[in-house]
């Protein structure tokens, strides 16, 4: 029997995998100790589980467990990495490139930046998703001090080039940070392998718990070092004060355990339900995938049915299936995405596109369901929809002088 | 954000959706917003010759559910009223009667001036000025 609502917008936050709970119940009652006690078998307990989680979440990566500064989750690992080169390296330069596709954690601090007198570069993206290495490459000067680049974009879930990324920061001497709060756990990230010096990532998109997540900062070739953001009693090798979530650590850590056993079977059945999903969805007349196809997560799926609205087609069936919206509607900006945006798509596609980010506990009944509700409903409402109508008569929209408000 | 019964029911259950024939003397159409503001409502009114009511209004809309339910009920709402009476139709009741918040406000403004347009369309077909129609501020 199919329990409702579904849920697929694992890409806003993933549920916590019940063995995680597990793993952490203890640690709220009676492990309940401060990591930063020395002196008493509470510190020692709290002290050996984070050792343990950090181990675990090192592993996931394929870092060194002491590259690992546990934090509050991405946006404060973005802001640590960024800021925190900025100031640390502040000697050397105070020149950043990004892309415009970033997350607003990432793009916003950024604007931090900015104000406080460094200079930012904001590379477009093709309109697959993916930067060009070409103008990355030529975007780097003298003053060049980081590099930031997400590993795969929440919106669309394309992979960036990162391994190419990193060669070319290495080539200038440049460091490369990466908001990899999309990808750790879902796609194989190994920080040698792929050359990242600095990478955030948070807990609770991997089936782990909300308020805690990682700063991995490289300890040699180059040796990194980031200026802390809040200043207090020295945790985290200096890098990041405040006493340790072990509850949330300890969950951390097994959430990483778990995505590291489970990762090839989960992307196996995943990628082929949202192919199922995505095939059956694209025999709609005019629906189109927006990003790359080949270099993409394997559990996200962003469609633009066009000429149905997004919020309007949710609410056909948002009681009963969770997804979102890159529609201006359901923010209270009334702009729609700025990252399908970039991708170049007109704001008419933006604001009919939908996400559906697919998990661990999806069934193939819920992909069964959401296709029959999602394809009903865009029908119906391009039966309501003057635009579709246009197009039927071949008429084109580009034509018309609409009356922009 | 969660929808008033009523823009839900609207939603559900439109009323009056389709297209009257443009080309007729006594069918005036009006089309408003644009796809890059995420809503374009196109709102129809056929009008009785012989006693000046509005004996048909139809609409068709790309948008959200509140948009979807400010044209419908504007349809509803036109049916039986002549074209003065028409022309009364405040965006602040449709407000009212939807619940709409703030947020969605800009819906109902869209629906009074699809209906101003339609008007204004079956004026001038019909030989008589377009009416200047004060513009109202949204977004």
């Amino acid at each position: 029997m199919l329990k409702l609502p579904i849920y697929l917008d694992n890409n806003a936050t993933t549920p916590m995998d019940p063995r995680v709970l597990e793993a952490m119940i203890p640690y709220f009652t009676e492990k309940f100790g401060n990591a930063a006690s020395r002196n008493h078998p509470f510190g020692w307990e709290g002290e050996e589980a984070v050792d343990y989680a950090r181990e675990q979440v090192a592993k996931l990566i394929g870092a060194d467990p002491k590259e690992i500064i546990f934090t509050s989750g991405a946006t404060e690992g973005d802001n640590l990495a960024i800021k925190g080169v900025y100031e640390m390296y502040a000697s050397k330069g105070n020149h950043i490139i990004t892309a415009n596709t970033e997350h607003k954690a990432v793009l916003d601090t950024c604007k931090h930046i900015e104000k406080s007198g460094g200079e930012v570069t904001y590379l477009d993206v093709k309109p697959d998703g993916l930067i060009d290495l070409a103008e990355l490459e030529a975007a780097i000067k003298p003053t060049t001090i980081l590099i930031a680049i997400m590993y795969a974009n929440n919106e669309v879930g394309v992979i960036e080039p990162v391994k190419e990324i990193s060669a070319i920061a290495k080539k200038h001497g440049v460091l490369f940070f990466t908001d990899a709060t999309q990808a750790v756990g879902k796609i194989p990230v190994d920080v040698n392998k792929d050359g990242i010096d600095i990478m955030a990532f948070s807990g609770h998109k991997m089936y782990g718990p909300k308020g805690v997540g990682a700063l991995y900062v490289r300890r040699k070739n180059p040796r990194v070092k980031v200026t802390a953001q809040m200043d207090g009693g020295g945790h985290e090798r200096g890098m990041r004060s405040g006493t340790l979530n072990v509850p949330g650590i300890v969950g951390f850590g097994k959430a990483c355990e778990l995505c590291m056993l489970d990762m090839e079977a989960d992307t196996k059945r995943i990628s082929t339900l949202r192919d199922k999903l995505e095939n059956a969805l694209l025999k709609l007349e005019e629906a189109y995938v927006n990003g790359s196809k080949e270099h993409r997560l394997p559990h996200v799926s962003n469609i633009s049915f066009k000429y149905v609205e997004g919020e309007g087609l949710m609410m056909g069936f948002n009681k009963n299936i969770a997804v979102s919206s890159g529609s201006a509607c359901t923010s209270a900006s009334l702009e729609p995405s700025y990252v399908l945006k970039a991708l170049g798509l007109g704001d008419d596609l933006a604001h009919s596109s939908l996400r559906f980010g697919l998990g661990r506990f999806t069934t193939e009944d819920q992909i069964d369901y959401t296709i029959e509700q999602v394809s009903k409903t865009v029908l119906k409402l391009r039966e309501m929809s003057p635009l579709w109508e246009m197009y039927k008569e071949g008429i084109d929209l580009n034509t018309i002088e609409w009356a922009h408000h | 954000m969660a929808y008033s019964e009523k823009v839900i029911d609207h939603y559900q259950n439109p009323k009056n959706v389709g297209t009257l024939d443009k080309s007729k003397q006594n069918v005036g159409t009006g089309l408003v917003g644009a796809p890059e503001c995420g809503d374009v409502m196109r709102l129809q009114i056929e009008v009785d010759d012989a006693t000046g009511l509005i004996k048909d209004a139809k609409f068709k809309t790309f948008g959200c559910g509140s948009a979807i339910a400010s044209s419908s009920l504007a349809t509803e709402w036109l049916k039986g009223k002549t074209v003065d009476e028409a022309l009364k139709i405040d965006n602040m009741d449709i407000v009212e009667e939807l619940a709409l918040p703030p947020v969605k406000i800009h819906c109902s403004v869209l629906a009074e001036d699809a209906i101003k347009a339609a008007i204004n369309d079956y004026r001038v077909k019909n030989g008589m000025e377009a009416l200047k129609l004060d513009e109202k501020v949204v977004h």
